[in-house]
């Protein structure tokens, strides 16, 4: 059963990724008004798309006009993770998971809500609902503090927020590498590639959320051939 | 200023479908074992690819990033939270351009 105790664990579970939503939100709004954006419109970006790398590179393409297609095969290369978190996320969805929920709150698959909810042994709908709160709206906020504030701050300051998004990664990886070899494997072989289709010549004119896509596909395609997860496993 | 709705649509909606599609159709247990392994691995192996090695190019002093990024890396190996890890990264950054700027 579902209860409101569920909903508010959930609340909790998604205070860290809000706080750590703002401070790297904070750095989408400065960016977004350094670009020339007025505030209301990066805080609307945010509002509706909700997702860290694809804003960053969504309003640089922006910046040329008539970048329709480039626009949208950027976001569907960045954003393609989240189709495949969002496969990983409907195999522990519980049965009260019914089909208009799974459209709405499906809004809400970040990275780090994926991550905590992934978590879980069996996701329900009022955890996962209180997960999304926090994060959400630390994500609008910090853009809206962000974009009024962006003058003020120095751009040292602001260099330093732009590494936010990166340390909650590495958060989220790092002890679940240390603790599961097979995933430390797959963390190897996605970094060595990453770098590789950065520095190479011919690779590294691969569009950033492509070689993103085709890292990951290859570094979980690998470890899945060489550790297959056991039946009681997500 | 029609210019920006129109991306505004295209980014909202390519990210909300394809958050939302496989979330809302796939409703049975996946029963191939390599599928769901896949799906175990894929979002480490994405946040991995995301981070490295974008995180040295995010900051005008690469050499500051890499402070960042080891700090970020030692208190995730201790457990510490997402907010710890990423703020502790930020001030890392933060003092070690700074001390960059002096010289």
């Amino acid at each position: 059963m579902s209860t409101n105790k569920d909903f508010f664990r959930g609340l909790r579970a998604g205070f860290p990724i809000g706080a750590g939503y703002f401070s790297v939100s904070l750095s989408f709004g400065i960016l977004a008004v350094s670009y020339g954006f007025t505030w209301w419109q990066a805080v609307v970006i945010s509002l509706v798309t909700v997702t860290s790398a694809g804003q960053f590179a969504g309003i640089q393409t922006m910046l040329t006009p008539g970048q329709y297609f480039p626009l949208l095969l950027s976001q569907v290369t960045i954003n393609l993770r989240y189709s495949m978190m969002s496969v990983s996320l409907s195999q522990k969805a519980d049965a009260a998971f019914g089909r208009l929920l799974r459209w709405l709150l499906g809004f809400f698959i970040t990275d780090e809500i994926f991550a905590v909810a992934a978590g879980e042994a069996v996701v329900k709908p009022r955890f996962f609902a209180g997960l999304t709160v926090l994060p959400w709206i630390g994500w609008v906020l910090g853009t809206l503090s962000g974009s009024l504030l962006g003058s003020i701050l120095p751009a040292m300051l602001m260099d330093a927020l732009s590494v936010a998004l990166y340390g909650m990664f590495i958060a989220i990886v790092v002890p679940v590498a240390k603790q599961e070899k097979p995933v430390l494997l797959a963390v190897g072989i996605a970094a060595v590639c990453s770098c590789l289709c950065s520095w190479l010549p011919g690779l590294k004119e691969l569009p950033g959320g492509i070689s993103v896509s085709i890292c990951a596909i290859l570094a979980a395609g690998v470890a899945a051939a060489i550790f297959p997860v056991k039946e009681d496993m997500p | 200023m029609t210019y920006y709705w129109i991306c505004l649509a295209i980014m909202a909606g390519t990210t909300y479908l394809l958050r939302a599609v496989p979330f809302a159709l796939v409703r049975k247990k996946i029963q191939n074992t390599f599928i769901r392994s896949f799906l175990y691995y894929i979002p480490y192996a994405v946040l991995t690819a995301m981070t490295v090695p974008a995180i040295f190019y995010a900051v005008d002093a690469p050499l500051a990033a890499a402070a960042g990024f080891v700090v970020a890396l030692i208190l995730a190996f201790l457990k510490q939270g997402l907010t710890v890890v990423a703020l502790a990264a930020c001030s890392t950054v933060y003092l070690t351009s700074l001390i960059f700027t002096c010289f």
